[in-house]
């Protein structure tokens, strides 16, 4: 179970490789976010995050998913700093011995990530740069996961 | 106790952190009115507090959570991660 807050760029082909001899795992499951290229001219993306408090939650989250799902692996990578259209900002990966508890553990991960991670995005665009909005459909995904 | 602000609030107060007095600071809300009295920037960026969010000593709380003991305030908008 490992937590990365980094600047650096990820390969997901490297990480996954290195989770598959995980335990008894015959299930892997992984998601990367990529930054949106094409529309709305985003020219570049910057995240903001919380030291500290960023593992901390991203470490809770993880935790959570454990307690949840009989997962013999799980992964979180998160970047942060300017990233351009088509970079990895972050991953989340979840080995188990079938696949229902990858699948259901990866999304859930996702799903608190969003919410629940102190991380802020800021997109440049040629009309100057704004602020990311958190959106509703984030909140809806994540309480449908609520006991 | 430090108090931190993140992303547009940061841009607002024109400061990532400061050194607060927590002394007659019960609350959160309490501190939001301390820090809003401070001048036009920071009554700026704590003028909708609804899209404001909090957390004490790195947990996210309401605003009428309590300051004892706490040793870092944090206020951010909602979180965009992912």
């Amino acid at each position: 179970m490992a937590v990365r807050v980094q600047e650096e760029d990820f390969d997901l082909g490297v990480e996954a490789a290195a989770l598959r001899g995980s335990g008894d795992a015959g299930a892997l499951v992984t998601f990367s976010g990529i930054v949106r290229g094409g529309e709305g001219d985003v020219a570049a993306m910057t995240l903001e995050h919380y030291p500290g408090m960023t593992e901390a939650a991203l470490e809770e989250i993880e935790a959570e998913a454990c307690a949840r799902w009989d997962l013999s692996a799980s992964l979180i990578i998160h970047r942060v700093g300017r990233l351009m259209p088509g970079e990895n900002i972050m991953m989340v990966a979840a080995a188990s011995r079938h696949r229902k508890a990858a699948f259901e553990a990866a999304e859930f991960l996702m799903d608190y990530l969003k919410t629940r991670a102190p991380f802020w995005k800021k997109e440049e665009t040629p009309e100057g740069a704004r602020w990311v909005d958190a959106r509703e459909a984030d909140d809806d995904a994540a309480s449908r996961w609520a006991k | 106790m430090k108090v931190m602000y993140f992303a547009w609030l940061r841009e607002k107060t024109a400061i990532s952190s400061e050194e607060v007095d927590g002394a007659g600071l019960a609350t959160v809300s309490d501190l939001v009115e301390a820090l809003r009295a401070k001048g036009a920037r920071h009554a700026a960026a704590f003028e909708d507090v609804s899209a404001v969010k909090v957390a004490v000593d790195q947990k996210v709380v309401g605003f009428d959570a309590s300051l004892e003991g706490a040793a870092e305030v944090a206020f951010f908008p909602p979180m965009t991660g992912g």
